[in-house]
This record gives C-alpha cells, structure tokens and sequence, in this order.
C-alpha cells in the first residue's frame, strides 16, 4: 500500500476530487496548509507599511491506494492539480505498514477500498 | 457663587426665545427626524455585515470597502447634486433643479432643511449599498466607486423627486397621481434591487458557480452568525426607516413601528416555513432573507395598513422571497450572492403593491392602478440607466477582477491586505 501526499493549489481540489471519483477513488483527507516552493509570497500592505508574507494558502491531499491503483490515482491527480504556473504543488509517496478500519478492524486492501 | 449666577442668568436673557407649543413641537420634529436618521446610518452596518457574512473571506475587506465607500461617496454626491435634483424646485414633475450643494441653506436660515438633508441622505445610502451585496466577489473596486456616484447623483434622485419631491421643495407627476410609498419599498428598496439586477446581469456570476453541465455549485458564505447579526442591526434601524419617515413627531409612528414588526416577524416565518417544506430543513440564510423581504415589503405601506395587514404582507413578502431566490439562482442562472435583487427589488414591488392593495382606507383599480405604474416606471427607469452605467464603466475602466484576482481573493488584489491574516510567520527582517 502506498500513502500519496498532494499539496496542490486550493482552487484545484473540487476538479481533483471529481477526478479520483472517477476513477474509484472513494475517501481521502485534506487540511489546509500554507507553504512555498518556488512560488515567492506576496507583499502586503498594513496602514502604509509593507510586509512581506512568505507562506501562501494551500490545499494538503492525503490519499491512501493499493499498490495496483496508486500509479493511476498519481497521475490522475497531477493532470487536474495542473495549471502550468509556478506553484502547483508536489505530490510525496510514501510506503504504508499497515492500514485498519476502525468501525470493522478489517486491514490491509479490505480496509481503504 | 453669585458670579457664576449672573453669567448663567446673562446667558439665558440673551438665548431666550418664547417657549410655545409649537416651537416645542418642531424641536421635536427635529429630534424625532435626526434620531431616526441616525437609526438608517446603523443599517449601512447592518448590510456590510450580512454582506460580509455570506461572501467568502477572502473577499471582506474589499466588501467592507465598498460599503463604506457607498455611504461615504454617496453622502457627498448627494449632498452636491442628487438632493436638488430630488427635492429641489420642479418646474416639469420630472426632476428638481434647486438647492444644489444644500445651497438653500444658509446661516441665518431655517435648518429645517438640513435635518431633511440628514434624513435622506441615509436613505440614498441605502439604496446604494443594495448593489453591493449583489455584484460582490467579482466587481472592481474602482468601478464601484464610480457606480455609487451615479447612482446617488442621478439615478435615484430622479425616480425619487418622481415620488417624492413634494416632501419639500419639488413635486413629482408620480405622487401627483396619489403613489403610496411611504418609507421607500420602490424609491429605495426596487430602485436598489433593479440597479443590482442590471449590475449582476452585466458582470456575469461568479467563477465556477454554474458548471458547463448546467450544474448550480453553492458558494457558501464565511460567518453566518456576521450575516445574522447584521439582520438584526437591519431590522432595528428600519424603525428609524419607517417610523422616521414622518419626519415629525407625532403619534402615527407607533402604527408604523408595529407594522414594521409584525411584517418582519411574518417574513422570517414564511420563508423559515417555506425553505422548510421545500430543502427538508429550516433555512437560516433564507429565513435571514425572509425578515428582511418582510421589512421591504411593509415599507411602502406601514402608516396606511392595519396591523393584521402587516402580517400578511409580511407573510407573502417571505414566501415569495424564497421563490425567487431559488428562480433567480438556479433557473435563470443570475448570481446573486446575498439574494439583495430578491430581497429589495422583487419583495420592494410587492410592498408597493400590498400598500395599495391592503389600504385601510379602502382599496380600488384605481388605487391600485397608480400603485403598478409606480412599480413600472421604478423598473422602466432604473434597470435600463443602471445597465447603461455598468456597460459603460465596463467599455472604460473594466467592470470586473481577472480570473487569476478573482481566484486568489480582492482582498489581496484589490487592498493588498487579508482581513484574516492569522497563522501568518511573519518575515522578520
């Protein structure tokens, strides 16, 4: 099993959402998180002096997938997270041990589809 | 002590006037006037607040903006050019044409005309602000700018000294034929409205809220309990709109305050019932709405109806609120954040109509007759100059945000600021 990890831009999520839908995607957890990469922050103004604010407003995606799907839903996700512009995001892909349902205990493949 | 005496006895001898039952009487006049004028200044925080409160967060500092700048704009346009143009000499019935820049006042003259300045300078901030709520999320700050000004220079004036030029120096061929508006469900509440559908109408809605399939995405607002409170301060100011709308002190204002209480109390319930039977569950924004439609529709009519009569066009005013917020929505695809073209310009045509028909003293065609003209001529009017100052502001100095301002929120675009900047590392340097 693998645990994919999308920071994408927040605009983006409803079409990724709908997208992994589609191709059988049926639960996933998102935060809303601030950060940068290669997109620089903006300057703000407060009563006549600037400031600078470095994180911008981001979208975090938590998606866990069978080793079979989780290619699918990586690509799936980069095609709708896209928009060409700096500051898309990054998609990390993690290795998982174990994953369990709470309301039945079923884990491993049982548990995330 | 006996010095300070004597300066307070000079002092009386010098400003005694002869105290009569009169000039008691106008004083206060006066106080009844301004106070109630304060109570309509209160809304304008009563419609940033609703209008802040069902937008989105990223957008409140630049609604905030626009409406302090409605009233603040406003006031002073008025102040120049609207306020003769509504209440000044009237040789045609058409517009006045006296009394520009509060000329007629002077300071040895009657202030009389300066507490009615102060009376209706609130209530053309109130039919500004209505817009707003409308084209909110998507319009230019400095397209709004302009638009307050044209709005309270021209087009509400002229309707207004239509209806009620009379009330001081003019006098209009629409009050000539016996209109009922009282406190303005036309002259402030459908002028508002239609200047808003025209607005929504040329902006377009917003990004992503009606989908390619024909689908209706909901674009929920940020601070219902903001959007509540700011009803509640509606509400309570709207007894200065109504009840100060005799501009004098007399014991009419207790029929009218009553009626206005009862029209709301019946508009929240209708609409509460209505979204109800209709969505499975009692609606807060809707009902929030339905109070305010109650308001609006008991404008024009709360110093000739019966209180019963309030309740049922308060009633009515929150069924047919519903409605047409969820026609305008979803049918007709116009986006209307805050449901203000619903609200005032729909629910104000109903309270036009209502003050006719539920007349105490007795209703006819013919009454009712001059009622639908004034509700036409308010639309015949109003929409096509307001569509026409939009699509003008739109050819020159662009009507709406980009995309990518749009997206990432005015407040930033618009202001350089955020309104919630919390959780923010700011950079040391």
């Amino acid at each position: 099993m693998k645990k994919i990890e999308a920071v994408v831009k927040p605009f983006k999520l409803d079409e990724v959402r709908e997208a992994l839908a589609e191709i059988g995607v049926h639960g996933m957890t998102i935060s809303e998180v601030k950060g940068f990469g290669r997109q620089h922050g903006q300057t703000e103004l407060y009563r006549g002096s600037e400031y600078h604010i470095e994180f911008l407003p981001k979208i975090k995606i938590e998606v866990v997938a069978t080793d079979e799907q989780y290619r699918d839903i990586v690509d799936t996700l980069i095609e709708h997270a896209s928009t060409g512009n700096v500051g898309d995001g990054k998609v990390f892909i993690f290795d998982v041990d174990e994953a369990i349902r709470i309301r039945t205990g079923e884990s491993g493949k049982a548990a995330i589809v | 002590m006996t010095a300070a005496a004597v300066i307070l006895l000079s002092g009386q001898a010098l400003f005694a006037q002869e105290v009569t039952a009169q000039s008691v009487q106008t004083n206060v006049d006066y106080v009844w006037t301004i106070a109630a004028a304060v109570l309509v200044f209160l809304m304008q925080a009563g419609f940033a607040l609703v209008e802040a409160g069902f937008t989105r967060a990223k957008n409140t500092i630049n609604i905030l903006m626009k409406n302090l700048m409605d009233m603040s704009v406003g006031a002073i346009v008025f102040w120049a050019i609207g306020f003769a143009i509504m209440f000044g000499a009237n040789s045609t019935g058409w517009f006045g044409h006296s009394g520009f820049f509060l000329g007629e006042y002077s300071d040895t003259g009657d202030p009389w005309v300066l507490a009615f300045f102060m009376f209706q300078v609130v209530f053309v901030a109130t039919a500004a602000t209505i817009v707003s709520g409308s084209m909110a999320e998507r319009t230019k700050f400095s397209a709004y700018l302009v638009y307050s000004a044209g709005i309270s220079a021209i087009i509400y004036p002229i309707f207004g000294s239509w209806a009620w030029g009379g009330l001081l120096n003019g006098f209009g061929w629409l009050e000539g034929l016996g209109f009922i508006d009282f406190a303005g469900s036309t002259v402030v509440h459908s002028v508002g409205g239609w200047a808003a559908l025209a607005g929504v109408i040329v902006i377009g809605p917003r990004l992503g809220k009606y989908t390619e399939d024909g689908r209706v995405r909901a674009i929920p607002g940020h601070n219902i309990a903001l959007g509540a409170l700011g009803v509640f301060i509606l509400w309570f100011g709207w007894y200065g709109f109504n009840a100060g709308s005799t501009t004098a002190a007399t014991t009419d204002i207790a029929l009218i305050a009553v009626n206005t209480t009862l029209a709301a109390a019946g508009g929240a319930i209708a609409a509460m019932v209505t979204s109800w039977i209709q969505f499975g569950k009692p609606d807060i924004t809707l009902s929030l709405n339905g109070a305010l439609a109650g308001l609006v529709g008991i404008t024009a009519g709360c110093a000739n109806v019966m209180p019963p009569s309030a309740i049922i066009i308060g009633i009515l005013a929150g069924v047919i609120v519903v409605y047409s917020i969820v026609i305008l929505d979803q049918k007709l695809k116009i986006d209307d954040p805050v449901g203000a073209v619903s609200v005032h310009g729909v629910c104000g045509a109903w309270g036009t109509l209502a003050a006719g028909l539920f007349n105490a003293g007795g209703t006819n065609f013919a009454i009712i007759g001059v009622q639908l003209l004034g509700i036409a001529a308010a639309f015949l009017w109003v929409f096509p100059t307001a569509f026409l100052l939009f699509k003008g502001i739109q050819k020159t100095i662009g009507l709406r945000v980009t995309e990518a301002e749009e997206i990432d929120g005015l407040d930033i675009g618009e202001h350089g600021m955020e309104a919630y900047p919390a959780f923010q590392i700011l950079q040391q340097d």
